[in-house]
């Protein structure tokens, strides 16, 4: 993969700035020690982090822990104190305001909390404001701007203006007029926190989609880490200006790196983040090819359950064979077990979160059968254990 | 202590500069004849226009202005207050009054937003800017007549000038408050985009300070309207001159009628101009 964004010992202080203030950051002082001794207040401390092309990459923190100074320094919107960002491997503090123009002209869209649209602007110029100030010419620039809000699901209000819209409507024209400039990375400071948690989740699905589509580099700045785990591929917190862990989702939630994000992570609906590879326990299987109805049987009585799951030689998945109809097989003396394994058995894969699966899991009578890409029989999943994963007892198990 | 014994010889030091100023000839010939070039062009304008004309194009002007909510009380004011001053005999001071403060209010813009803008621009011309500002707000108006006299004879241009230094510091602050109250997230959008500080000025911060500018405009206009009389006294043609010889007549009849000629015409201006503000939101 390469590495689109590349930051390296990145710190802000705001306020005084005496040699003195970066002598104690590179000691390795708090923020709030640096307060205290020289007054200057500490915005990011020597960040260091890459964002890897086409991946959201989130950036999650409570208000206070430097994320949006962290943000707003990778378009240099704030100058950075010291330290390094580079872009497919160009660093911007080399540039002179002429050409860092042409990158945010070229390379970035920022996407706002309070979206930020011009209320003298209509829609369609709103969005094709990127575009006006790169001297596109009108025609142009209208017909991507329009394009960009179909995009984003937006249709008819083109001539209308921001504060006829509703809050995620607005949001959906501060994302398209990120779309029209056509950059490929996209900076989105908290941009989803001021809807309403139903609209919220549209744009979070809605993003997802148009990401699937267009493989930009997304930096997303959030504190709802709900929101973090839900469409981030990676995750960095960050609490006092200091980033405290970079990792996926699993990552994270599996091995949080300090008494911080585990706090942060107990609150977290793991039913989102959990796939059914996380919770799914081994099955006992029967080979139809070689095993009998006696075998099935015993298998049965060994783990005290009333059915089991049988499979091929190839181990790719045939059915699963309930007690009774054994038990009657093996009263006629026949062998052919063949004959009592149902087929009709729910299936699912081991990538589904378990969220999608929750409704139907308390509707079905047989355990779910998880099959790979090759049809392979590769776990079930019993409520008992789902229940347990998301209680936060069966994550580690792996 | 000898601060106390000598008076300081502050006002030889203005009457030098002023004097030594005046060699400047030439310059302040140009500025003379292109304002009243100015002058002239308003003037000719409105001696060419009959009165019922002048009238038709002030109610259709409000006309216009007010769409977004008629006001008929207004159209009905206008009407019976030109038409009074006409009744009056008023009519061709009340153009040359007009006259007066379209230049000066003109001037007061085309100098006082670039001025706002740079004041918004740079704190240091902030900072430089605030007490000139002051200074011309407050100096009492009659003081500018004197240099005006000097630089630029007697007339209406002497007149145009000094209410052009009276009545420009609204537009300069209002300028200056209406590019500072825009959203500092639409400036950050602005500037995130890419935008130049000349494109974010045009497209985002002026558009967005309109309302506030158009009040300094606003009040430029009412206090300009305020140095007529007082610009009359250097021989600025209009109202303000019939107020002045009603005082030295002391006609109280006169003063009135001439003095309720200005109020009618500064009330046309305001909320003309105010309606323009508002028609655009």
């Amino acid at each position: 993969m390469t590495k689109k964004v590349e930051v390296k010992n990145l710190t802000k202080i705001f306020g005084k700035r005496s040699p003195r203030v970066k002598e104690l950051i590179t000691q390795g002082k708090t923020k709030a020690e640096i307060l205290e001794q020289t007054g200057a207040t500490v915005g990011v401390n020597q960040a260091n982090f890459h964002v890897n092309q086409g991946e959201i990459f989130v950036i999650m923190g409570l208000s206070g822990s430097g994320k949006s100074t962290l943000i707003r320094m990778i378009n240099r919107l704030i100058e950075p104190t010291q330290g390094t960002i580079s872009i497919d491997g160009q660093d911007l503090m080399t540039l002179n305001k002429k050409e860092l123009r042409e990158v945010r002209r070229q390379k970035m869209s920022m996407i706002f909390q309070n979206f930020a649209l011009f209320p003298n602007r209509t829609i369609l110029e709103n969005t094709a404001y990127g575009l006006e100030i790169k001297g596109v010419e009108k025609n142009v620039r209208e017909q991507k701007a329009h394009e960009a809000l179909e995009l984003v699901g937006l249709h008819g209000y083109d001539h209308q203006f921001p504060q006829q819209l509703s809050g995620g409507m607005q949001q959906r024209v501060g994302l398209a007029r990120g779309l029209a400039n056509d950059a490929e990375i996209l900076l989105m400071d908290e941009a989803f926190s001021a809807l309403d948690p139903l609209n919220r989740k549209d744009m979070q699905d809605e993003l997802l989609d148009l990401q699937e589509k267009m493989h930009k580099t997304i930096i997303f700045i959030s504190h709802d880490l709900n929101e973090a785990l839900r469409i981030g591929d990676r995750i960095l917190i960050m609490k006092d200006g200091v980033i405290v862990q970079t990792g996926t989702p699993e990552d994270i939630l599996t091995h949080p790196a300090d008494d911080y994000v585990k706090r942060f992570i107990e609150d977290v609906d793991r039913t989102r983040v959990l796939t059914v590879a996380n919770v799914m326990i081994r099955p006992n299987t029967i080979n139809i090819d070689k095993d009998g109805p006696r075998l099935a049987l015993r298998r049965m009585q060994e783990n005290e359950i009333s059915s089991v799951y049988v499979v091929d030689s190839a181990r790719k998945f045939v059915g699963f064979a309930d007690a009774k109809d054994v038990v009657g097989l093996i009263r006629k003396e026949s062998r052919d077990l063949r004959s009592v394994v149902q087929t009709s058995v729910p299936t699912t894969h081991p990538d589904v979160p378990v969220n999608d699966l929750m409704d139907k899991l308390s509707s079905t009578p047989i355990p779910y059968a998880v099959l790979d890409d090759d049809h392979h029989l590769v776990g079930i999943i019993v409520r008992g254990a789902v229940l347990g994963a998301i209680a936060g007892n069966g994550v580690a198990q792996e | 202590m000898t601060i106390l014994i000598s008076k300081l010889p502050l006002s030889d030091w203005v009457n030098s500069f002023v004097t030594w100023l005046t060699q400047f000839t030439g310059f302040f010939n140009g500025i003379t004849s292109f304002i009243g070039g100015i002058v002239n062009g308003f003037q000719w304008v409105f001696d060419l226009l009959p009165v019922w004309l002048f009238i038709v194009i002030v109610l259709a002007i409000t006309w216009y202005a007010t769409r977004h909510g008629k006001k008929w009380g207004l159209l009905l004011f206008e009407l019976a207050g030109l038409l009074l001053i006409w009744n009056l005999d008023y009519w061709r001071d009340m153009t040359q009054t007009l006259t007066l403060v379209l230049t000066s209010s003109l001037i007061a813009l085309v100098i006082g937003i670039p001025l706002g803008i740079l004041m918004a621009k740079s704190h240091t011309f902030e900072a430089i800017m605030k007490p000139i500002l002051d200074l011309m707000q407050t100096m009492p108006a009659f003081v500018y007549l004197i240099p005006a006299v000097a630089f630029f004879g007697i007339g209406m241009v002497p007149g145009v000038i000094s209410s052009v230094i009276f009545a420009m510091p609204p537009t300069v602050r209002m300028t200056n408050l209406g590019i500072r109250q825009v959203p500092v997230d639409l400036i950050e959008a602005a500037d995130s985009y890419g935008s130049t500080s000349w494109q974010k000025l045009i497209k985002v911060q002026l558009p967005l300070a309109k309302s506030t500018l158009m009040a300094g405009v606003n009040q430029s206009m009412m206090l300009s309207l305020s140095m007529v009389v007082i610009a009359s006294m250097i021989g600025a043609l209009g109202l303000g001159t019939q107020v002045y010889f009603a005082v030295g007549r002391n006609n109280a009849g006169n003063g009135f009628t001439a003095g309720l000629a200005i109020v009618i015409l500064a009330i046309i201006l305001d909320r003309i101009t105010q309606a323009f503000n508002r028609a655009k939101h």
